[in-house]
């Protein structure tokens, strides 16, 4: 991570089996900047367990959380601050504006309890967080009374009404509509911008992440598995199972058939067919591992097309709609996702060709 | 006018009845103060002995009220260390008083409020006391202000429930605060009284002015959990 580092934090926390769950232990070391860190996993990687350390509500068993240079946690010299004390701003899954008090109540709760202007100044700072947010009208409601869509706006209104260090995010948009994300991801951006802390942000959903996340750690079984820059994490997943799991790549069984140095290129063979693919360092002719290419960097090409380069000619199985238009799947875990008017085009051929730009081709052994 | 009205009429002894409303009101506040502290404990703190703690509070609910009676007497009298250091304090004992009828009354209530207070409480979503915390509020305010406001009704309904109940309390109030006309005889003692020396018209009067309080209660109590439901359900 380039940029200054906001959150450094190692955190070790053990959970002995209990009826019905397995033994866990998550051990992790997050390091964020500002700007979004999302973590990525499936349920039970310890993304949340790991946004409730920060926040001070589980005490891991080993380690330190050192925040903007405050150190928050360190179990060895039996650090513990509070929750109240540390000011992360927590957004939960579910939704938690206190039911029993209108929104401006629980705004004027957030600047009251935070303390951070005096008395006279925290009025005028809820006062302008309801306007900044569009709920200077609806001040006087109560959560029940609102849309989804205000309640959003309310509950991010409220947890920077509180200044937070950190902003903590746990899956934020789960439940939510397709509509309802997207004005939260706008939301999300503009409290961004108003907000020099650090995100971090937990999702199972690697959409979400392109929408917010500048970093990602990819967790699963309560460590790390990849991390870095979202475009790093994204053009190159390090193993198979990362590359299923985040669902946007599609995979072929391949085999090493020429390693050029010179020139900077292989040459790989899948499906008894021949493509090229950027130089592989470390690798041996002969190598069999795993094709990998973004889904979305794959097109389709008339079969005779004689300017197409580099393509695979393949039987599609099944095509299913998407929220991108149609999935054409094939043989093993190959996918193209297109437009449908696209797709028109190709529909019903028996076979189509599929272009795979040779810069967009990753080979994964393990 | 049918004999209970008359008798009510004339010259019942209303004593009982206002010393009853005393304890059981003293007896109540004990209990919703005493008792959301343990409760809160109870449902919001991990300590070594909780499990233990929270069967001592349970005790009474299922101990005879004479051995509970017999256990605060032990306690309580005049040569042990708590009942010597009341007189010390207060100049008399406290056993066989009208203190001792509200410490009675309180050890018969405590207990159902605790279980039941402990519930409510536990049954308020800790993500609200969570994101109350985060926000910079303390414990305290949190618990004063989000806490406690979420779980109101349900602990209303148990104030007036306690209440109930320690309007009714006999076995224990006998044992440890006699049966002194005009100083520790509440409306249960009376009515026992009443029933032993043949006097059925005065304790009818008496059953039918116990009844009529509890049901009140108790509809009130019944209000307030309904009033609940129906917002939980909208």
């Amino acid at each position: 991570m380039s940029a200054a580092v906001a959150i450094d934090a190692r955190l070790i926390k053990r959970f002995a089996a209990a009826a019905g769950s397995p033994q866990f232990e998550l051990n992790f070391h997050l390091q964020a900047s500002s700007g979004v860190t999302a973590l990525l996993g499936p349920s039970g990687a310890g993304k949340t367990l790991t946004l409730n350390c920060l926040a001070g509500f589980v005490r891991p068993d080993e380690g330190r959380i050192l925040v903007q240079d405050e150190l928050f946690c360190d179990v060895a010299r039996k650090v513990h601050v509070p929750p109240e004390r540390r000011r992360c701003g927590y957004i939960f899954q579910e939704e938690t504006l206190f039911p029993h008090m209108t929104v401006g109540e629980n705004l004027r709760f957030a600047v009251d309890s935070a303390r951070t202007r005096s008395k006279v100044l925290r009025r005028r700072y809820a006062q302008e967080l309801l306007e900044g947010f569009e709920l200077a009208e609806l001040g006087g409601r109560r959560p029940h009374e609102l849309s989804g869509g205000q309640r959003q706006r309310a509950v991010i209104a409220r947890a920077l009404a509180a200044e937070p260090r950190i902003l903590l995010l746990d899956e934020p948009t789960r439940g939510l509509d397709h509509r309802l994300r997207q004005s939260f991801y706008e939301i999300l951006r503009r409290a961004k911008e108003r907000l020099a802390a650090p995100i971090v942000m937990v999702t199972h959903d690697a959409e979400e992440c392109f929408e917010l996340a500048d970093f990602v750690y990819l967790m699963d079984g309560g460590r790390c598995l990849q991390s870095g820059p979202l475009e790093q994490v994204f053009n190159r997943p390090l193993t198979v199972d990362l590359a299923r799991s985040l669902g946007l790549f599609s995979l072929l069984p391949c085999q090493i058939v020429t390693l050029d140095p010179g020139r900077n290129v292989s040459r790989l063979r899948a499906l008894e067919q021949e493509l090229d693919g950027p130089y592989l360092p470390a690798h041996l002719k002969g190598d069999r591992g795993w094709l990998c290419v973004r889904r979305s960097e794959l097109r389709l090409a008339a079969p005779g097309d004689r300017n197409a380069r580099n393509m695979l000619r393949m039987r599609p199985q099944r095509v299913v709609k998407s929220t991108k238009g149609v999935r054409v799947e094939f043989a093993d875990q190959f996918a193209v996702e297109l437009g449908e008017a696209e797709y028109a085009e190709w529909r019903g051929s028996r076979e189509l060709t599929v272009l795979v730009p040779p810069g967009a081709v990753s080979f994964l052994s393990k | 006018m049918p004999p209970v009205l008359g008798l009510l009429a004339s010259d019942v002894d209303l004593f009982p009845l206002w010393l009853s409303l005393r304890v059981a009101a003293l007896a109540t506040a004990m209990t919703v103060v005493a008792g959301l502290a343990i409760a809160y404990l109870l449902s919001h703190k991990q300590f070594p002995g909780r499990n233990l703690v929270d069967a001592f509070f349970t005790l009474p609910l299922v101990l005879p009220p004479t051995v509970l009676g017999y256990f605060l007497l032990v306690l309580l009298s005049r040569h042990s260390a708590l009942g010597g250091l009341w007189e010390r304090v207060t100049g008399g004992p406290l056993v066989f008083t009208w203190q001792a009828a509200v410490l009675a009354a309180f050890v018969h209530s405590a207990p159902l409020f605790i279980k039941a207070a402990r519930a409510a409480l536990e049954e308020v979503n800790y993500r609200y006391e969570w994101a109350a915390r985060s926000l910079g509020a303390s414990e305290w305010i949190t618990f004063f202000r989000i806490t406690l406001p979420l779980a109101a009704r349900s602990l209303l309904a148990l104030g007036s429930l306690c209440f109930a109940r320690s309007l009714g309390d006999f076995g224990v109030t006998i044992m440890l605060a006699g049966d002194i006309p005009d100083r520790t005889q509440t409306l249960s003692v009376a009515i026992y009284d009443a029933v032993e020396s043949g006097n059925g018209a005065l304790a009818r009067v008496l059953v039918l002015i116990v009844s009529a309080l509890a049901l009140s209660v108790l509809w009130l109590a019944n209000h307030w959990i309904a009033g609940r439901a129906t917002r939980q359900a909208s």
